[in-house]
């Protein structure tokens, strides 16, 4: 029989406002086990762990109840302080008395009710209760990046910087992501190369740094601490560690019209070609698709002209397996396809852009070589309107567009409004927006500096229509503050397309079991608390893999998760969750209910002898749960229909005996 | 009245048994009376010879028994399997629960089978013996100097008579045709008691249930129950013996029991079939097939090897509960 003890906590007035604790108290007393019951203002406070501490000292206490706040918040502080009294720390139950009961009645007489039949239940449970030990894993001190955009390169540089080494996994031939297609960043309008740059260039010659550019993460297996990771290294047919980046190649290459995804395919580059001058690794590349060589085996000029001899047209892809301790998702984002927005009619004429591709026309390594011009006819645009929300926050459209708001949006229409209004002081320029939402460091200064001192026409209302007429683009908006619809001849219409995930998102987070809300975003393990942890134990997030961020966010973010990641490669050895399955060989069928279900893949099966009541020996298949994989969900162990697996901590016949505490 | 004989049966297992490819062969026997078959295992031509059944009672799906009997046998063991019988197979191969390769599977057709039950009806108690003859049993009585005949197709059992499948999809080799999987209404009397209101369905079970005696037959025949240790047997479980709080709630057994082989149950009706107090068991079970088919698509347990149940099945393209739940709402 278990020695019980029984703390109620008023958490201030947030129990005992609505919970008459002392009779809590009182109640427990008389539950089967329970020796000592009390109450105190703060439990978790110093003066209310000492409580719990004596209590423990005095009344010989083989178990403890708190009921408290929820198990998320302090159950560990109450383990803590177990353990620091002798106590077996899985010997604590917590019932949560606050937010599962205070904080949702108002009635003092129903409060106290529930909350009493809460601790009967925990009472219940940590009568069955056994003394758990965490088993220990060791550490691969090695981390995995995947993503090489700024959010990636600044996670793999601050843990690289705390000694540990990183590998950069980034399927496109270059580092730079999404940043070093950008022009001037805001709100201090400096140019994105002059801060991306110097950051790719630390990467490349970082020791510590393995970039594996034109690569995709293809398998993943293990588990945090521990896991198997198979990169692929797509063929780019050019020996990365003999080619010089001279880009003799890219001169003379003869299949020149290839539309160069860097440009948004607004010019077009060769089929061997380098992204942009200072892609890192500076290495050329050849498109399969495009070059002659290698689809119809005619050509081989690049082969000739390379003084290095670093074309090698029979490259296949590889295979590189690798061990790493965490990984680091900052696969980043995408503007959503313009293709189902016909009303912008943006798949009817070119001077209808999105406002990346504005960032290139803008960019002085663009396609015009910065000058702001039609992509239709090369002249120079009088009249420009930028209609923001294009698919962001759309309720009625969701089918086409997202319902939440993709929040950089506001900020860089401000600044493609301002630097145009400053380079062409001639052009007239209009912003259609539903509300300008500049909530960040002097973010709304930036925004009213547009409006004040650059004079860009705000107007809050959407644009209906916009339809390609003669050399014009004729916009119908509505002003919503004038009551008045509006019609505008344009000569430039940019859209503020609403931004998503990247693609590869999805089969990653199957891949690494991460969970992902509905838009393809990773969750994060708590909102509020972890935010750059997936709820997958060693799996971290940055950048806008887990929600819409604009750089200073992202960079910020980067920093966290690296912080995080060196935390746990800074451990020799992982202690792991105790609360995990375990079969009862006995009784196992061996018929993989279990192994189904299992979201981890921690269940395999072998083959036992066992001793038969008749002194035979018999030869079963018997499930085994492997204890660093297995996370404790629990899927086993109701799939399961001889009962055979069960739960350390949770067992079926604890869970039972709180539901009949509860109906008693 | 069955297309195979038994004489056919007797001759091909007892070449198989002298040729060695089995070395034991599970069949039926008569038990106290002609329609009281148990199953048997029989090693020797002698006894096959003498005491092999083959009849329109022959009902027992032996594919549970493999689980037992392929540990104790050298060499193979041949199993007849009529139709509805190879799915429970399929099943148990699926969970591994016995061992291929120590079964020479001789797949049967099979015409539906008799319910004693629908017999006495028609001719009342006191049976000494009953022939198949044409499309009719003659069946002879303590209390009639004629024997009366009754046709087989009027005391088909319901599990035949709404007969799923005369599609064999497991077996080394078949005797006679194989047939095609039927669309039978098997569905209507779940489709019945959905109709109901809860107090009526309720009502319906409460007086179903309340005839069973706790005999367990249900669980011992059925293929899906092969639990090395039986939840029921289990002093651990907190279900073995549990003080019932009312009068009903030791009738919970079999709404266990239905949750247990959901989605691995291939609706084989075993449970009704040995049921001495003839509770429609089978029917908790329809009930479970028919929403999983409903919520999550078609799905016939036991159809292949290794194919992978609804209900206990993870992948990331699961449903979210609350969609399932919208889905049966509409339904209801």
């Amino acid at each position: 029989m278990q020695r019980v003890g029984v703390f109620v906590c008023w958490c201030g007035s947030n129990i005992a406002g609505t919970v008459d604790v002392a009779a809590v108290a009182e109640a427990l007393k008389n539950e089967p086990g329970v020796v000592f019951s009390t109450d105190y203002q703060y439990m978790c406070s110093q003066a209310g762990q000492d409580i719990i501490k004596n209590a423990i000292a005095e009344h010989n206490l083989t178990g403890i109840v708190v009921c408290s706040c929820s198990p998320r918040m302090h159950e560990a502080t109450f383990r803590k302080t177990a353990a620091a009294a002798g106590l077996n720390p899985y010997m604590v139950e917590i019932a949560n008395i606050r937010e599962q009961c205070s904080w949702v009645h108002k009635d003092m007489l129903t409060g106290t009710e529930k909350a009493i039949i809460l601790g009967k239940a925990a009472v219940a449970k940590v009568n069955l209760n056994t003394p758990l030990t965490p088993g220990e894993s060791p550490v691969t001190k090695r981390a995995l990046v995947i993503g090489g955009g700024i959010a990636g390169i600044q996670t793999a540089l601050d843990i690289a910087d705390a000694g540990f080494p990183v590998d950069i996994v980034e399927k496109q031939p270059t580092i730079g992501g999404k940043m070093a297609q950008l022009d001037k960043t805001f709100p201090t309008l400096d140019c994105a190369a002059c801060i991306l740059t110097p950051k790719m260039v630390d990467v490349a010659q970082n020791e510590k740094i393995r970039i594996f550019s034109y690569s995709e993460v293809e398998e993943v297996g293990g588990f945090v601490g521990n896991f198997d990771v198979k990169i692929k290294k797509k063929a780019r047919f050019v020996k990365e560690d003999i080619c010089t980046g001279c880009g003799a190649c890219v001169e003379k290459c003869p299949m020149k019209k290839n539309p160069n995804e860097f440009n948004l395919g607004m010019d077009n580059r060769p089929a061997i070609y380098i992204p942009f001058a200072q892609a890192v690794p500076k290495v050329a590349t050849i498109d399969p698709n495009a070059c002659n060589m290698l689809k119809n085996g005619k050509c081989g000029l690049c082969a000739r002209i390379c003084a290095a001899g670093a074309i090698d047209y029979t490259q296949k892809d590889e295979i590189i397996e690798e061990k790493y301790g965490a990984i680091v998702v900052a696969t980043g984002f995408n503007p959503i396809s313009m293709e189902k927005f016909d009303e912008f009619a943006y798949n009817q004429s070119k001077d209808v852009i999105t406002s990346l591709e504005f960032e290139r026309l803008t960019n002085a390594a663009g396609p015009s070589a910065g000058k702001l011009i039609r992509p239709s006819d090369g002249k120079h645009p009088h009249t420009i309107v930028f209609v923001q929300c294009v698919g962001s926050r759309c309720d009625a459209c969701a089918e086409k567009g997202k319902e939440y708001c993709s929040k950089i949006c506001c900020m860089y229409t401000a600044k493609h409004a301002m630097l145009t209004r400053d380079k062409y002081p001639d052009t007239e320029v209009y912003v259609f927006y539903i509300d300008v939402r500049t909530p960040g460091k002097n973010f709304d200064e930036f925004y009213r500096r547009a409006v004040e001192e650059f004079g860009v026409k705000y107007i809050k209302g959407m644009v209906g229509k916009v339809t390609p007429e003669g050399d014009k683009l004729k916009v119908q908006a509505s002003d919503l503050l004038s009551n008045k619809q509006l019609h505008i001849d344009a000569d430039l219409v940019v859209l503020a397309a609403a931004i998503e995930p990247d693609k590869s998102a999805r089969p990653l987070a199957t891949m690494l079991t991460a969970s992902m809300d509905t838009n393809d975003f990773f969750t994060e393990a708590h909102p509020k608390l972890r935010p750059v942890e997936s709820p997958t134990a060693g799996v971290f997030l940055s950048g806008a893999c887990q929600g819409p961020k604009d750089i200073p966010e992202t960079v910020s973010q980067a920093g966290a998760a690296a912080s995080k990641v060196i935390g746990l490669l800074a451990k020799d050895k992982l202690t792991g969750n105790p609360c995990i399955a375990s079969s009862n060989e006995l009784m196992c069928n061996g018929c993989s209910s279990c192994e189904r279900v299992c979201p981890y893949g921690a269940i395999t099966y072998v083959d036992k002898e066992f001793r038969m009541p008749d002194r035979t020996t018999k030869i079963r298949r018997v499930a085994s749960v492997n204890p660093a994989v297995c996370q404790g969900c629990g899927a086993c162990t109701v799939a399961c229909p001889s009962g055979a697996m069960d739960l350390k901590g949770f067992a079926n016949s604890q869970i039972i005996a709180e539901v009949d505490a509860i109906c008693k | 009245m069955q297309k195979i004989t038994k004489d056919q049966l007797v001759e091909k297992t007892v070449a198989l048994l002298s040729d060695g490819t089995v070395s034991a062969v599970l069949g039926w026997s008569r038990g106290e009376f002609d329609y009281d078959i148990t199953p048997a295992v029989f090693k020797t031509a002698e006894d096959l010879k003498e005491n092999f059944v083959w009849n329109d009672f022959c009902g027992a799906n032996f594919s549970k028994y493999l689980v037992a009997q392929t540990g104790k046998v050298e060499g193979k063991i041949l199993v007849f399997l009529k139709p509805c019988d190879t799915y429970s197979f399929n099943q148990l191969l699926t969970e591994h629960r016995f061992d291929r390769e120590k079964v020479y599977a001789v797949g049967i057709p099979c015409e539906g089978m008799a319910d004693i039950a629908k017999v006495k009806e028609i001719v009342g108690d006191g049976i000494v013996s009953i022939e198949a003859d044409g499309e009719n049993l003659k069946v002879s009585t303590l209390y009639e100097d004629a024997p009366a005949l009754v046709n087989a197709k009027d005391v088909m059992a319901e599990r035949c008579v709404n007969c799923k499948s005369k599609k064999h999809v497991a077996y080394d080799e078949l005797m006679g045709d194989d047939g095609e999987v039927i669309e039978s209404n098997r569905f209507d009397e779940v489709a019945r008691l959905e109709a109901m209101t809860p107090d009526e369905r309720f009502a319906f079970w409460q007086n179903e249930l309340s005839r069973c005696i706790r005999c367990n037959a249900c669980r011992d025949a059925c293929p899906a129950c092969t639990c090395e240790k039986c939840v029921f047997d289990n002093p651990a479980s907190s279900v073995e013996n549990k003080a019932p709080a009312n009068s009903f709630e030791e009738k919970m057994f079999h709404i266990i029991r239905a949750f247990h082989v959901a989605g691995r149950c291939t609706d084989c009706g075993e449970c009704s079939r040995v049921c001495p107090q003839n509770i429609p068991l089978h029917l908790l079970n329809r009930k479970f097939i028919k929403d999983i088919n409903e919520f999550y698509g078609e799905y016939q347990a036991g159809a292949e090897v290794g194919s992978r149940a609804p209900l206990v099945d993870y992948t990331t393209e699961d449903l979210e509960p609350g969609e399932v739940f919208d889905r049966g709402d509409k339904d209801a």
